[in-house]
């Protein structure tokens, strides 16, 4: 128990930190919804989309989450392991496509 | 001795005090949301498949009420998410009662949320839009969407109840600051989720006009 609070540094973030956050959060996720109405092709749809949503999540990490203020340690031992295991879902992907292709019309 | 035990405490890989620099209840809530990342990301690319393996999948959501409500209820997780970072803060100075009152308004925040989408659930079941048929064909849609959303909901909900015990518990000075915030990280990850759900289930299925 004596080890719990042995934060490195302990970082007293102030609350503009998370203000400044969640207007970033909200005028992102506008920006989403603004762009799903214009007519662009899916791929490129997807592409703007997500990356919009991979800036929030890390803002969220990163700032709500205190992720940035931890020590790398921690964040090199679960991040790099998520974001890998999440890419190796993609190997479904083509396979879904060769469904497609073989369906009954 | 007391050389030896200082050069443990820097030795942080070869059997340190604590390499991580964070207590063993926090270390344990950030596995469980690694995991839990991998579930929804999981379902994430089940739906994704489903969709590009249909021919035309439905893309039937208006802007209104659809599209508005999904960005209000994006609005309220997003606010919840911003009060319970307050209410971290506050327990880290050691304000009790303002924790509480935190904590409560992120809890609103969750209920508005659990209100509003069931509210868009009933309206969708109202459509015809069961878990295996729909007005618009590919019965998979319904399928998707429920379980995509209902898990979220069902995590959203949780955390509800998850914060009131925290809150409960702090008022009565039962838990630490550590408790609130391995708290707050669940309740923003289950936003960090939303932040996924709502581009990939709503903004590409979007109606055009």
């Amino acid at each position: 128990m004596g080890t719990t609070h042995a934060h490195a540094g302990h970082v007293e973030t102030g609350p503009k930190l998370y203000y400044l956050t969640w207007v970033w959060l909200l005028t992102l996720t506008a920006i989403e919804v603004t762009l799903a109405y214009f007519h662009l092709p899916v791929g490129l749809m997807l592409f703007l989309l997500m990356g919009l949503s991979i800036v929030k999540a890390a803002l969220i990490m990163a700032h709500f989450m205190h992720l940035r203020f931890e020590r790398l340690s921690l964040v090199v031992t679960l991040i790099p392991a998520m974001v890998l295991c999440i890419t190796l879902l993609a190997v479904f992907f083509p396979d879904g496509v060769r469904a497609f292709r073989l369906a009954v019309r | 001795m007391a050389e030896h035990i200082e050069r443990l405490r820097f030795a942080e890989w070869e059997g340190g005090v604590s390499p991580f620099a964070v207590g063993s209840k926090k270390l344990g809530m950030w596995l469980f949301i690694v995991s839990d990342s991998l579930t929804f990301s999981g379902l994430l690319v089940g739906y994704s498949y489903v969709r590009i393996a249909s021919e035309r999948w439905p893309m039937p959501f208006e802007f209104w009420p659809t599209i508005v409500m999904a960005t209000l209820m994006t609005f309220c997780l997003l606010s919840s998410s911003l009060t319970m970072a307050l209410a971290v803060r506050a327990s880290s100075l050691g304000d009790r009662s303002r924790t509480v009152r935190f904590i409560l308004l992120t809890m609103l925040g969750g209920i508005l949320f659990i209100l509003l989408h069931a509210r868009e659930w009933a309206g969708l079941i109202a459509e015809g839009v069961r878990m295996w048929e729909n007005p618009w064909g590919v019965p998979l849609f319904g399928a998707s969407f429920f379980t995509l959303t209902g898990l979220h909901m069902l995590h959203v909900a949780s955390g509800v109840i998850y914060l009131s015990v925290i809150a409960l518990g702090v008022s009565r000075g039962r838990f630490t600051h550590e408790d609130v915030e391995i708290s707050g990280l669940y309740w923003h990850f289950v936003d960090l989720v939303w932040m996924f759900i709502f581009p990939l289930v709503y903004l590409l299925s979007v109606k055009m006009p």
